[in-house]
C-alpha cells in the first residue's frame, strides 16, 4: 500500500497526462497530431519557465503569489524600453530580468528580514507589481515590437520554437543546479526542516532568499517570452498564472509543506496544464467556461497531493507529545 | 581516570516558579558510559538541553577537555563534539542516508559541482566502519525509527563527536534493537567516545554504564560508579524525599461504579486494560513516560480506536467513537498539554470556558458578551481564577489560572467522569495545592476522578487507588494505604530485583 502510495504520489502528474492524451485522442482527431502537439509544447513551455521558479520556492517551504504580476511588468517594462525609448534590444531585456530578479529579491528580503510569511509577502508584491506595470502602461498594450526581438517568441530553431528552446535551456539549468550542486541539496534540507538545516550548517537565509529571487528572475523571463509571443506587452497579461505554476508544481510532486518538487515533475504539470488549455480550445469550450475547468484541475491537482499523503481516512492528528517512533 | 573529557560544575537554572537545576555537578571521562536517572522533574532534560547550547545557564561553569567554554548555540556544541541523540531524532526525511550523513560537508568536484559518487562511497565508508547496513540512497523517511537513531549516532560520530547525549534512547526500540545498540556503545567506548545515558529505565543502566548520576529535584545527589550501588539504593536516591506538599483529602469513594473498563486493548499500545472509578473516588494512573497511560486516557474519550474491550458507564455498555460520543456520556478530559490541546491562547477567558457549552448558553445560536460573562463569572468565582476577569485573554493567565480554566469548560458540562492528564504540570506549588483541593472537593461532589501522573507525591497525596501501568499494561493496583513512592516505582520500573547488575 505504502508503495503502491509512492509510486502515484512520485507519478500522479504522469498518469493526469497520460490520462488526458488519451482521452483528447478520443474526443477529437484533431489533437494527436505533429503541428498540434507542438503547439501544445508551445503553450507549456512559458508556464514551465514560470513554474520551475516557483517549484523552487515550494521545495523552501515558501510560495510565490508574485510570478503572474511579475511576468506583466517585466514584459511591460522591457517593451516600454524598446518602443517609447528605443533601447536595443539586448538591453531591454537584460533590464526587463533585472527587474524580474528585483521584485524576487524584495519577495525575498521581506520573507527573511521582515519576517512576514511567505503567501502575504508574496501577494503584497503581487499587488505591487501589477500596480507597476498598469501605471507604467497607462492601462494600454505597447506593441510595435522590433522583430529581433519578437523572434524569442514566435521564431524557431530547426522546427523548434523559440520558447522551448529557452524553456529547456532553463529547466536543464534547474536541474543541474538542485540535484548536482550542494546548493540544491541545501534548498531540500531547509523545506525538510529549516531548524535541522541550520544545525547541520546550511546557510539558511541566503537559500531562502536566492530561492525566492530566481523565481522573480524566471517570472521575469516569462514576461518577456510571453511579450514576444504575443507581439504586445499586455497589461492584464498573467493574471491567475500564478495559479497555474502552483497547479503545475504540485502535479509534478512538489510539496506544499516544502522538501519535495523535481524539475522532472513540474514540467510534467506544465504540459499537463497546456495540454488542458490547448484540449479544451480544440473542443470548441468558451474561454470564460475554460476558467472553471482550469479551476477544478486546480483542486484535483492539490487534492490528490493531500490525498496520497495521507491517504483518505486519515486520523484527526490532535498533538500529542510522542515519545520515539515517529 | 585522567582529564575528564566534560565538566559541568555548579549549574544553576532557574524556569518562573521552578529552580529546575541547583547547583549540580557532573563529570564525564572519555571512554565512559555515564547513566543519568531521576524522577520526571528531576532536571535531566535541563540539563542536558544546557550542554547541548539549547537553553543558557544562569550560574555555573563548563569545561571541555579542561578549557572553560561557552556553549552558544546547538550549532556550536556539535562543532565541540557533543552530540545529543534526541527522541524525535533530527534527521531529514525527504534526503537520502547519504546526503543526511554528509548534509553541510559534501563532497565536491573540482568545479564545485556535488560529486556524487564520492558521497556515497563516504557515506557507504561511514556506515561500514560502525557495522550499520543501510542503504546509502535509501529515503530516510521510509526507514525505521532503530535504524534512523543508528544513522544519526554514525552522522554525529562521523562529525568527529566526542561525546554523545543520549535521551531515553531505547524507549521506542525493541529488545533485539537494544541489544544491538549497547554493542555499538561498547564499541563506541572503546574508541574513546563517551556517552551521557539518560532512561527510565534502572536495569538497562545497570547494564550498560560505568557510573551513574542521580539528580532529585534539581539537585546533584551523588555521582557513583555502578559497582558500588544497587538499582534499590538508586530508586531510594531518586525518590527519597520529604512528602513536603500537604495534601487534604475529605472525600471518600462510594461503593457505586460509574465507569468500568474491561479488557480494553489497542494493539502495539495498551493491552487488557481493566478497571473502575466508584462515585466520589480518585483513581491514580502511575507509570513512567511511554507506558502507555495517555493513551489509555485518549482512548477512553474516543481520541483513538480500540481493538477489544468494553467499557461501561453507571453499568451501561456503551461506545465511544470520538470525543462528542464521550462528552456526551458525560466525559470530560483535561489534556497533558493545555497549551496545545485546550486552550485557545488568544481568546478571552470567557470564551475558553464557554466554547463546549455554548449551544446551552445560546439557545438561538447568538452570542453577547454580557451572556458569556453570566455564564462564565460563577466558575470564575467558583475556582477562584484570578484575575477574575471574563475578557481578559488567557495567555495572559499564569498556568495554574489556566488549568482552572480548562477545569472550568468541563464543568460546565457537568461530566460524570474527570480524565486529567497531568493536571499540575508546570504549575508552581501554591496553585498545585489548590488545584489538589479542587478535585478533592470535586470527588467530594461525587465525580469519579482518573488522574494521570508522573509525579510521586501527588500520586500517592490524592488518589484513593493507585493503577501502575508499564509497557502499556497495568502491573500493579495499590490501595491508597499501602502505597508507597518505593512501589509504586519499583512497579513501574518492572524487573529490578530480577535483572539488578
Amino acid at each position: 500500500m505504502r508503495g503502491l502510495r509512492d509510486f502515484l504520489g512520485r507519478w500522479s502528474g504522469g498518469l493526469v497526462l497520460l490520462a488526458l492524451w488519451l482521452a483528447l485522442t478520443l474526443m477529437t482527431p484533431r489533437f494527436l497530431t505533429p503541428s498540434n502537439l507542438l503547439n501544445v509544447a508551445l503553450q507549456s513551455s512559458i508556464l514551465a519557465v514560470v513554474a520551475l521558479g516557483m517549484t523552487l520556492t515550494i521545495i523552501s517551504g515558501g510560495i510565490d503569489l508574485s510570478v503572474g504580476s511579475v511576468v506583466a511588468f517585466t514584459g511591460a517594462l522591457t517593451a516600454g524600453l524598446m518602443v517609447r525609448n528605443s533601447w536595443p534590444v539586448g538591453g531591454a531585456i537584460l533590464v526587463g530580468l533585472a527587474a524580474g530578479l528585483a521584485m524576487g529579491l524584495l519577495n525575498g528580503a521581506l520573507v527573511i528580514y521582515g519576517r512576514l510569511v511567505p503567501f502575504i509577502a508574496t501577494l503584497s508584491t503581487m499587488a505591487i507589481a501589477r500596480g507597476l506595470t498598469l501605471v507604467y502602461t497607462r492601462g494600454y498594450p505597447i506593441s510595435g515590437l522590433p522583430e529581433a526581438f519578437t523572434f524569442l517568441g514566435t521564431g524557431d530553431v530547426l522546427g523548434i520554437p523559440m520558447p522551448v528552446l529557452v524553456m529547456m535551456a532553463v529547466a536543464a539549468g534547474i536541474s543541474l543546479l538542485l540535484n548536482h550542486t550542494p546548493w540544491g541539496l541545501h534548498l531540500y534540507a531547509v523545506g525538510g526542516g529549516e531548524d535541522l538545516a541550520w544545525l547541520s550548517g546550511v546557510r539558511v537565509k541566503r537559500i531562502k532568499g536566492l530561492v525566492y529571487g530566481m523565481s522573480g528572475l524566471l517570472a521575469g523571463l516569462g514576461g518577456i517570452l510571453l511579450t514576444a509571443r504575443l507581439w504586445s506587452a499586455q497589461p492584464n497579461v498573467g493574471i491567475g498564472l500564478e495559479l497555474e505554476a502552483i497547479a503545475a508544481s504540485v502535479l509534478g510532486g512538489a510539496s506544499l509543506s516544502g522538501g519535495y518538487g523535481s524539475v522532472r515533475g513540474t514540467l510534467v504539470g506544465a504540459l499537463v496544464m497546456g495540454t488542458v488549455g490547448n484540449g479544451l480550445n480544440l473542443l470548441e469550450v468558451p474561454s470564460y467556461h475554460q476558467q472553471i475547468i482550469k479551476g477544478l484541475i486546480f483542486i484535483l491537482a492539490v487534492g490528490l497531493d493531500q490525498l496520497l499523503k495521507t491517504g483518505p481516512l486519515s486520523a484527526r492528528s490532535i498533538p500529542m507529545r510522542r515519545r520515539g517512533a515517529s | 581516570m585522567g582529564e575528564p573529557l566534560l565538566r559541568a560544575e555548579g549549574i544553576s537554572k532557574a524556569f518562573p516558579g521552578v529552580q529546575a537545576l541547583d547547583r549540580v555537578t557532573l563529570e564525564i571521562f572519555p571512554g565512559e558510559i555515564h547513566g543519568l536517572v531521576g524522577e520526571n522533574g528531576a532536571g535531566k532534560s535541563t540539563l542536558i538541553r544546557i550542554l547541548a547550547g539549547a537553553i543558557p545557564r544562569d550560574a555555573g561553569r563548563i569545561f571541555w577537555q579542561g578549557q572553560p567554554v561557552e556553549i552558544a548555540d546547538p550549532r556550536h556544541a556539535r562543532r565541540l563534539g557533543i552530540a545529543v541523540i534526541h527522541q524525535e531524532l533530527s534527521l531529514l526525511p525527504n534526503l537520502t542516508v547519504a546526503q543526511n550523513l554528509l548534509l553541510g560537508r559534501e563532497p565536491r568536484t573540482r568545479w564545485g559541482l556535488l560529486d556524487r559518487r564520492a558521497m556515497e562511497q563516504q557515506a557507504w565508508r561511514i556506515l561500514h566502519e560502525l557495522g550499520l547496513d543501510l542503504d546509502p540512497q535509501a529515503p530516510v523517511g521510509s526507514l525505521p525509527f532503530a535504524q534512523r537513531q543508528m544513522l544519526e549516532i554514525a552522522r554525529a560520530l562521523s562529525e568527529n563527536a566526542r561525546l554523545l547525549i543520549m535521551d531515553e534512547p531505547t524507549s521506542a526500540l525493541s529488545d533485539r534493537e537494544i541489544h544491538r545498540l549497547f554493542e555499538l556503545l561498547r564499541d563506541l567506548k572503546a574508541r574513546g567516545v563517551a556517552v551521557l545515558f539518560i532512561s527510565h529505565r534502572l536495569e538497562e543502566i545497570f547494564q550498560i554504564a560505568d557510573r551513574i548520576t542521580i539528580l532529585r529535584d534539581g539537585h546533584h545527589i551523588g555521582t557513583f560508579p555502578i559497582t558500588e550501588v544497587t538499582p534499590s539504593a538508586v530508586v531510594r536516591m531518586m525518590v527519597g524525599r520529604e512528602m513536603s506538599e500537604m495534601f487534604v483529602k475529605t472525600a471518600t469513594a462510594g461503593t457505586e461504579a460509574i465507569l468500568e473498563v474491561r479488557d480494553l486493548t489497542r494493539e502495539g499500545v495498551f493491552y487488557g486494560v481493566s478497571f473502575e472509578i466508584r462515585r466520589g473516588e480518585i483513581v491514580g494512573l502511575a507509570g513512567l513516560v511511554g507506558a502507555g497511560r495517555t493513551e489509555v486516557a485518549r482512548a477512553l474519550f474516543g481520541l483513538d480506536p480500540v481493538d477489544r474491550g468494553e467499557i461501561r458507564i453507571e453499568g451501561k455498555a456503551v461506545r465511544i467513537r470520538s470525543p462528542l460520543d464521550a462528552i456526551r456520556l458525560g466525559m470530560a478530559l483535561i489534556p497533558e498539554d493545555r497549551k496545545a490541546q485546550a486552550l485557545f491562547l488568544s481568546m478571552a477567558l470567557r470564551s475558553n470556558i464557554t466554547i463546549a457549552a455554548l449551544p446551552r448558553i445560546a439557545p438561538l445560536g447568538l452570542l453577547s458578551g454580557r451572556r458569556l460573562d453570566a455564564a462564565s463569572q460563577p466558575c470564575i468565582r467558583h475556582l477562584d481564577i484570578r484575575p477574575p476577569r471574563p475578557g481578559i485573554p488567557v495567555r495572559h493567565l499564569s498556568g495554574g489560572n489556566q488549568q482552572k480554566a480548562v477545569i472550568a469548560r468541563w464543568l460546565l458540562l457537568q461530566p460524570r467522569i474527570l480524565i486529567m492528564d497531568e493536571p499540575t504540570r508546570g504549575i508552581d506549588v501554591a496553585a498545585k495545592a489548590e488545584i489538589h483541593a479542587l478535585m478533592d472537593r470535586l470527588a467530594r461532589e461525587g465525580k469519579a476522578i482518573l488522574m494521570i501522573s508522573s509525579e510521586l507525591p501527588e500520586i500517592l497525596g490524592i488518589s484513593d487507588r493507585i493503577l501502575v501501568m508499564r509497557e502499556g499494561r497495568i502491573v500493579g493496583e495499590l490501595k491508597r494505604e499501602e502505597a508507597t513512592a518505593d512501589r509504586v516505582l519499583a512497579l513501574a520500573m518492572g524487573g529490578l530485583h530480577a535483572r539488578a547488575a
